[in-house]
């Protein structure tokens, strides 16, 4: 199976090359750190090994991707090719056009059984312009030494003063601390949206948050939360689970995760609109190569963020340095997947402005 | 012949020409040629700074994106009561549908939606999903139905309210949000206690820099007052130390604040240690206002320390001994006599102080928590994050103006000539 989608990337390959043989740039945007190194390691340097006179340019401005490429769109000079982000900025990114739209099927490497890559991505092709590449999740990691004998269960812990006293950190933005505060307030996770459409629903939200709000340290850094943990100036805190896995599996603090309340969300790529014909072909070229069944495999042994694709979950292995198995601490394994509940970006594209004020006048109040 | 006319005729120069005319032609070389010797500053100035500031004034007010993406519906809403509370009539959903066909083919209909959901929560989805379905609508059938079982918003009078309100190519919407108002089916109207942030939030920038400032002249009056009294050679050493700081990385800086102020950090650690404080009441210094204007102060010290001391070295220790040969105490001789001329480089530290302080950004990010944010801070994430440029164009229009008539009132009070750098 693997010979075939193999043969079929050569047959691309020689395809798009004879039109470009000479050396070309392709300037990739990601978030840099440990997540860039796992893509060098996984995508681009088999890549360029496969395709000589390609040069990748790894840039680290993916946090402000979004500002940066409608900044770029209007000065009429788009200099990335293939940028790294998150799902919902790629919804933007779509709206306002700045983003082209991708037919996956087209484009993408089928899965080693042969069906299409939409069904492969399922659920995940959120919108026409972006190609899913892992799942991550928000979730907690809480101090081992700090809870006493009864290290905590589920989510509501972190609502929970009375049994894990102590300084908390959750983000500072009210996606996702909204839906934890309903979900522990006894709305139903079916319901979670519903309710926060409306008033009396975000009112609601508020007036949880209201009981830890003294308690909590509001983060905007994903390192924050591991620096804190690891400082014991929380007790408990979300961050992103890759976070915590380095934290816990490499750094070896007294730090455990709770895979409860998890929140997915997924990050891929974009390609800019607007691209001329050459760089357009060479970014999709390298996007079959980069979002296939094996490359999406191969990340995961660099970073614990689970592949996006459904054929690539079987084919996790261990981690490269430290040897232990990945699939259990992918956020995606079945048995993490209990509790879980995905990123609504409908919703939020939506409620983010209005939500997003009242949170920050909540916060300064 | 030109001998004879000269005689009536304007005075001529040696090539024959009036010599006005040639003084002119002279002049008028000269001016361009030092036009032409500032011209690179003066173009770089335009390109950089002035052109940049003035397209951001024109994002505060610009709309031109409802005008252009729904003509026909804008002008079917001309004669629709905003106030009637029912939809509009069949022309105007007719108007709407032809506008949507081609606003779908240029792909202008989300972007349309992201620009007026800032104004109603909504209509993002609301537009997404019609653009899908657009195409399938049938001309002749009862449009409003139609739309209506696409989107029950489109049933909204709210929604239709919403367009017509902002379908001028200019719009007073972001600046009106930026002092928390909005326009609503009656005008301008507060908005809702929960949503009001932004006034709030100048006034604590305002604030937390006249804090921040007046600390930064306090600590660095005396250490200038030492750097300009001590003699050359050890005063040379104590400006390092001043200047070491300055040289390094503004987020080292800050981060080491971080390790030094946080509960489980350096300061609190001594005090437990030392019995000042309790090991379960620990000092919060950090992720609050105290941090941001410990942080700050330290950031900024060097911007008031510099001119003060550049000032003060410029004070002759004359006339301290002067007073007091007089029979001055020492504090009626610094009062009286030191502490008037060292004024203008406390004017002068102040204003860059303050000025600095009032746009700053990263610092009140780092440490600022909650309590120590800045209007900076929300103007960022309207950049890079919420995208709503128009609103953070408007914010920053009133923090400068905010600033200008700030320096205006300190030319009234103190008068700017008053400032010396030195």
């Amino acid at each position: 199976m693997r010979l075939k989608t193999l043969l079929a990337a050569g047959a691309v390959v020689s395809a798009a090359m004879a039109g470009a043989a000479h050396a070309q740039d392709m300037t990739i945007v990601s978030w840099g750190g440990a997540y860039s190194a796992s893509q060098m390691n996984a995508y681009h340097k088999p890549y360029m090994e496969m395709n000589e006179g390609v040069n990748i340019i790894n840039d680290e401005s993916a946090a402000e991707a979004v500002a940066k490429l409608r900044a770029m769109a209007e000065a009429g000079n788009t200099t990335w090719d293939v940028v790294d982000v998150v799902a919902s900025d790629a919804i933007r990114l779509c709206d306002e056009g700045l983003a082209m739209e991708i037919d996956v099927d087209a484009v993408l490497a089928a899965a080693p059984d042969g069906s299409p890559a939409s069904k492969d991505f399922g659920e995940f092709l959120v919108t026409p312009c972006f190609i899913p590449q892992i799942v991550y999740s928000t979730t907690f990691g809480y101090r081992t030494d700090l809870v006493g004998d009864t290290p905590p269960k589920n989510v509501c812990a972190v609502f929970d003063l009375e049994n894990y006293p102590g300084k908390r950190s959750l983000e500072k933005r009210p996606i996702n601390n909204m839906e934890w505060a309903l979900m522990c307030d006894g709305v139903a996770m079916a319901d979670i949206y519903d309710v926060l459409a409306t008033e009396e629903g975000q009112a609601q939200a508020f007036a949880k948050l209201d009981t830890i709000k003294d308690e909590v340290v509001w983060w905007s850094a994903g390192a924050d939360t591991p620096q804190l943990l690891a400082d014991g100036e929380v007790v408990i805190g979300s961050t992103y689970n890759g976070r915590l896995f380095k934290l816990i599996e490499e750094d070896k603090q007294p730090v455990a995760m709770l895979w409860d309340g998890q929140v997915f969300d997924l990050d891929g790529w974009i390609v800019p609109a607007n691209l001329s014909d050459e760089r357009k072909k060479q970014a999709l070229h390298y996007l079959n190569f980069a979002t296939d069944t094996q490359r999406l495999a191969d990340q995961a042994k660099y970073i614990s963020y689970g592949p996006a694709r459904a054929s690539s979950a079987p084919m996790v292995g261990k981690h490269a340095s430290l040897g232990i198995e990945m699939g259990p601490h992918m956020p995606n394994h079945p048995d993490n997947m209990s509790n879980t509940l995905l990123y609504n970006y409908e919703f939020w594209a939506d409620y983010r402005d209005d939500i997003d004020a009242k949170f920050q006048t909540w916060l300064a109040k | 012949m030109a001998n004879g006319e000269g005689v009536s005729g304007p005075i001529l120069a040696a090539d024959g020409r009036p010599l006005k005319q040639s003084l002119a032609r002279a002049l008028r070389m000269q001016k361009l040629r030092a036009l032409a010797l500032i011209a690179p500053l003066l173009i770089f100035i335009l390109v950089t700074f002035a052109a940049p500031i003035a397209d951001m004034l024109f994002r505060s007010i610009e709309n031109s994106i409802v005008p252009a993406t729904l003509p026909l519906t804008v002008k079917a809403l001309e004669d629709w009561d905003d106030a009637s509370g029912k939809p509009p009539g069949e022309e105007a959903f007719a108007a709407l549908r032809k506008d949507l066909l081609v606003a779908v083919d240029a792909k202008a209909h989300t972007k349309l939606g992201s620009r007026l959901n800032y104004e109603q929560t909504g209509i993002a989805s609301l537009l997404r999903k019609t653009g899908r379905h657009v195409k399938r609508m049938k001309e002749d059938g009862d449009l409003a139905a139609q739309f209506a079982k696409v989107h029950k918003g489109w049933a909204d009078p709210e929604t239709w309210g919403t367009v017509k309100r902002f379908a001028g190519p200019y719009t007073s919407g972001y600046f009106l949000n930026a002092v928390d108002a909005r326009l609503g089916s009656g005008g301008i109207e507060a908005r809702p206690e929960n949503e009001r942030i932004y006034i709030f939030l100048f006034e604590r920038t305002l604030f937390l820099s006249i804090v921040i400032t007046v600390s930064c002249l306090l600590i660095a009056y005396p250490v200038a007052f030492l750097l300009a009294t001590l003699p050359m050679r050890t005063s040379n050493m104590l400006m390092i130390l001043v200047l070491l700081p300055f040289w390094t990385s503004l987020l080292v800086r800050t981060s080491a604040w971080k390790v030094l102020l946080q509960q489980q950090g350096v300061i609190n650690d001594t005090l437990v240690f030392v019995g000042l404080v309790a090991d379960d009441a620990r000092l919060a210094m950090i992720n609050n206002q105290t941090g941001t204007i410990i942080a700050m102060t330290h950031i900024l010290l060097p911007f008031m320390i510099l001119p003060l001391y550049s000032v003060m070295r410029t004070i002759p220790p004359s006339y301290m001994r002067a007073a007091k040969s007089l029979g001055a105490t020492d504090w009626t001789a610094f009062w009286r006599v030191y502490f008037p001329q060292s004024v203008p480089g406390i004017g002068a530290g102040s204003i860059l102080v303050f000025i600095l302080s009032i746009g700053y950004y990263i610092t009140p990010e780092l440490v600022g928590g909650t309590s120590g944010t800045f209007i900076s801070n929300r103007i960022a994430y309207h950049i890079s994050s919420s995208l709503n440029w128009g609103l953070a164009a408007a914010l920053g229009v009133i923090l400068l103006i905010v600033v200008l008539v700030l320096y205006w009132l300190y030319d009234r009070i103190v008068g700017i000539d008053n400032v010396k750098l030195g």
